[in-house]
């Protein structure tokens, strides 16, 4: 291994058994308060005996989870090209924003006139996003990407209802990721597959050789998932309109065209964006997240309730829209997440939002340059923010893309998304985000190369990889096999 | 912009490395007529200092506590947070992590999440747990989409106790299906009637809270009897996780699934969210159940470790035949609530809840010595329903000038109850402070 490139060392980990394996039966980590009232009765026979728990102090648990931390890659460890993740930097200020104890203690069910604050916060992110989506009205209540998907649909389904229709197709891309056919399938519409052309992005014929009456609608990933533009989506918005039907963009990749494109003007009806994704907030090891819902006007009383809206210079909580979808949460959604996004929203401004466009896109193209004599490149074409490799020419030495992945792991860095999407078969989808500076792109660039050459000249180095975290390769087969959920 | 790396200069060599003369350039493959015709326009840029006063002023226009004392629960509670868990869990290698899809280098997430699992189903008397999902009222969407698929069965009946908007989020998820959502109604005592089920045929899940929206206690187990009489489910909700530090638990019950909210568990409230959904079954539903799963197994040299598992379950290899479509979860608030769970111990879990009840009891018996009616007589834990004269609305309104926020009114959800409140008491309050609020309602 070329030492200059690598950056993964090992270093003083230290083992840590599980929670329960520790402590001693009396202990407490708990600053219990003072019983200042009596002991009432109750009946004994609704009594247990308390969760089977083990009593731990507060320094047996301080470092038990710091222990567990150190075993963990983040963004503020290295780089993370995750590809349709936008791992991007998570700024610290935006933490500072959300644990204001006025927005940390704010009880849901508080009397508006006392959370005009935090109500303001709500209806001015709505708007930021409008204004950076190009559509007219946005809810920020669901809590994730996939929950902003179903809200989608529900809209779909509530509108063709409002039009004396129920249609039951609803056609996904090839390319998609598998959140869109599972969030159709829970409005029970039947996803249509349609494939890619040899381009990578959609074919206007294909659209209209299966769109029709009992369709309710398109879900397309612009830029897609192979991080192209599909060029042709006005003519395929044309074609689902023309059919009655409405356009779902699934705005997981934003952060390739803020402040370039205008998704209203290209023919979108609906579409979620991620917080956790575009707008920095931290991915929190599988969340919590939030996936606004962003349409057109005509779309707007089907959004969920309770909306906020302004009025007189106050804002408000309302529920009389008698067309809407329903409630998705059972207050607001995240509105910790979503005080992060407006704060990097803010400390942004729209120059800077563009300039995280452009950058992003820069570094892709370049990484893309730079790798395609060494990896396969699946479209050789100019790219958004995030570029497609897959292991064929490293196959020749049987080397897998997992392998690779697990080998980037010993120089330092966050593997890319491996195998997705599925129209690239062993697919290494890498998204550098814009807050990689060139050094640390150039380094991952001479780690992919240094690993393309080991897979020539020493393949086991990269079958037997990782060898530096706490852990080797693990054994997932067995895990599924024989499932140990609980200890 | 101090999160944009690149210089002018960098950029210039890029620009070349990619073959185009300028930052524009790079969007050439997007048609002229998918661009914007016109410029951002929202505010900013600010300083670091400019938004921190920005925000400083907004969450100064927000009420809330020490400075207020807030009675309101109904799903959103105060409860004492040590100070070591949020700088715990904002550590950021947990923090800045992506969902652990690459083992090796997330064994701090996936063993934090084992032990939430483990410590979940223990808390709750059930066999597994899943490793989170987006809050209560999802829980209980995705527990009785769970019910039907595992029964084949077409209808539910919910308890009309079950937290109202927990209720309205289920029809959301159920309106574009044909199952039929059958409501159960409260009984004079604060529980619910069952008498509707029997009989039912076609009966996937009898679904109650547990304590229920006005904070009684249900008779879980004579409700497991009559749902498995008719061979459904009984899926038994919360949204007062740190109930079960006291009560018995709802898998000793006869529970098949349980779900609910675990903000109780060391998360703030934030104006409702981020919280956490929990979501706990049997063994036998295990390949049933949503969202993600972390098993335990064994690395290539023997020594135990953490992955994500059963992911044939999921979205990302079903697609459309997945158990749901949830991809990004909880997660960090699972962890939170671990760390909470595993500060607490059995025996804080058992001092603190045993806090609760004796200070919300407290404050039950100083109303009724007033005067004033406690209309359900069911036992009841951190929360309990009152019924001040008629009127009592201006009073309320006049006790927000005094930093007093009187619980919730219950006729918006339920109009029968014309002054009726729904009052919450945790450990946060103090007797004297029950003292001034019990003299402040009945003067």
């Amino acid at each position: 291994m070329n030492d200059n490139i690598k950056q993964g060392a090992t270093g003083l980990i230290m083992n840590e058994p599980l929670l329960w394996e520790k402590g001693k039966k009396g202990r407490i980590g708990f600053s219990l308060p003072e019983a200042d009232v009596d002991a009432y009765p109750l009946d004994e026979s609704l009594v247990g005996h308390g969760p089977d728990f083990p009593d731990l102090s507060e320094v047996d648990v301080v470092r038990h989870y710091t222990c567990l931390s150190q075993w963990n890659f983040g963004v503020d460890t290295g780089m993370y090209p995750l590809g349709s993740c936008t791992m991007k930097y998570n700024p610290k200020t935006n933490e500072r924003q959300a644990a204001l104890p006025g927005f940390a203690n704010a009880h849901p069910l508080l009397p508006q006139e006392m959370a005009q604050g935090v109500l303001k916060m709500i209806y001015d992110l709505e708007r930021c996003l409008a204004d950076i989506t190009g559509l007219d009205a946005v809810t920020v209540q669901p809590t994730a990407g996939a929950h902003g998907e179903l809200c989608g649909m529900l809209i779909f389904d509530s509108y063709h209802k409002s039009r004396g229709e129920k249609r039951s197709k609803i056609i996904v891309p090839d390319t998609a990721h598998g959140t869109n056919p599972a969030s159709a399938a829970l409005c029970e519409m039947k996803p249509v597959a349609v494939k890619s052309n040899e381009n990578g992005i959609l074919e206007p014929e294909r659209i209209a050789a299966i769109m029709d009456e009992d369709t309710a609608g398109i879900m397309v990933t612009n830029p897609n998932t192979l991080g192209l533009f599909e060029e042709n989506i006005k003519a395929i918005a044309g074609i689902v309109h023309g059919k009655g039907g409405l356009v779902y963009g699934d705005g997981a990749n934003m952060n390739a065209v803020m402040g370039i494109v205008d998704m209203g003007r290209i023919g979108i009806d609906v579409l979620h964006l991620n917080l956790h994704k575009t707008f920095s907030t931290p991915h929190g090891g599988g969340g919590p997240g939030t996936g606004p819902v962003c349409v057109k006007k005509h779309l707007e009383p089907f959004l969920p309730i309770p909306r906020v809206i302004k009025q007189d210079e106050m804002y408000a909580l309302r529920e009389d829209f008698p067309q809407s979808i329903g409630r998705l949460h059972a207050f607001y959604g995240n509105v910790g997440v979503m005080l992060k996004a407006y704060s990097y929203i803010l400390s942004m401004g729209p120059e800077n939002l563009k300039k995280v466009s452009q950058l992003a896109v820069l570094n892709a193209n370049y990484i893309k340059e730079k790798l395609k004599s060494t990896f396969h490149l699946a479209y050789d074409r100019p790219c958004m923010h995030e570029c497609v490799f897959s292991d064929k020419i490293q196959q020749a030495n049987k080397i897998s893309t997992l392998d690779v992945a697990k080998r980037l792991m010993d120089y330092g860095f966050h593997p890319p998304t491996i195998y997705f999407p599925l129209v690239v078969n062993g697919a290494i989808m890498v998204e550098p985000t814009e807050t990689e500076c060139r050094e640390d792109i150039d380094r991952f660039i001479e780690a992919m190369k240094a690993v393309a050459k080991e897979a020539e000249q020493n393949p086991d180095l990269l079958r037997n990889a990782p060898v530096t975290p706490k852990l080797n390769r693990l054994d997932e087969t067995s895990a599924a096999r024989k499932p140990c959920l609980t200890g | 912009m101090r999160y944009l790396p690149h210089t002018q200069e960098e950029i210039n060599d890029m620009l070349g490395v990619v073959g185009v003369s300028s930052l524009d350039d790079l969007f050439k493959p997007i048609p002229d007529d998918c661009c914007r015709s016109n410029e951002l326009s929202f505010p900013g840029p600010m300083s670091e200092w400019e938004l921190n006063a920005h925000m400083d002023s907004l969450s100064n226009d927000i009420s809330a506590d020490p400075d207020f004392k807030i009675y309101l629960g109904a799903g959103s509670y105060e409860h004492y947070i040590p100070s070591f868990i949020p700088y715990l869990v904002g550590r950021s290698e947990f923090a800045t992590a992506y969902t652990p899809y690459q083992p090796e280098i997330s064994q701090g997430t996936l063993q934090a999440i084992y032990e939430y699992q483990t410590l979940t189903a223990r808390l709750l008397g059930m066999d597994i747990s899943n490793a989170s999902l987006y809050d209560g009222a999802m829980a209980l969407a995705e527990a009785m989409l769970m019910a039907v698929r595992v029964t084949r069965r077409k209808k539910i009946a919910v308890s009309n106790l079950i937290h109202p908007h927990y209720r309205r989020v289920l029809q959301t998820y159920f309106a574009p299906t044909d199952y039929e959502i059958i409501e159960l109604n409260g009984k004079g005592n604060g529980q619910t009637e069952l008498e509707a089920i029997d009989g039912m045929d076609d009966l996937a899940a009898v679904a109650v809270q547990s304590p229920n929206f006005f904070g009684c206690v249900e008779d879980l187990q004579s409700i497991a009897e009559k749902a498995h009489a008719q061979k459904a489910l009984l899926v038994t909700c919360f949204s007062e996780a740190l109930a079960y530090g006291l009560f018995k638990n709802p898998g000793s019950l006869g529970a098949d699934i349980a779900c609910g909210e675990g903000q109780s568990l060391g998360i703030p409230r934030s104006y409702g969210g981020p919280g956490l959904g929990i979501l706990a079954c049997k063994d036998k539903f295990m390949r049933n159940i949503p969202g993600r799963l972390v098993g335990q197994t064994k690395d290539l040299n023997g020594r135990r470790g953490f992955v994500l598992t059963l992911a044939t379950r999921e979205q990302h290899i079903r697609r459309e035949k997945a158990t749901s479509n949830i991809c990004t979860n909880n997660s960090l608030c699972a962890v939170t609530a671990a760390m909470y769970m595993a500060t607490l111990g059995n025996k804080g879990m058992q001092a603190l809840s045993r806090l609760n009840y004796n200070k919300t009891e407290y404050l039950k018996q100083s109303l009724k010595n007033a005067g004033a009616n406690i209309p359900f007589e069911s036992p009841t834990f951190n929360e309990f329903v009152v019924e001040f004269p008629l009127g009592f609305e201006k009073k309320y309104k006049g006790l927000l000038d005094r930093k007093i926020i009187a619980g919730l009114s219950l006729e918006p959800y339920y109009p029968e109850y014309k002054s009726h409140y729904l009052l919450a008491v945790t450990e946060t309050k103090t007797r004297k402070d029950l003292d001034a609020f019990v003299k402040e309602v009945v003067s």
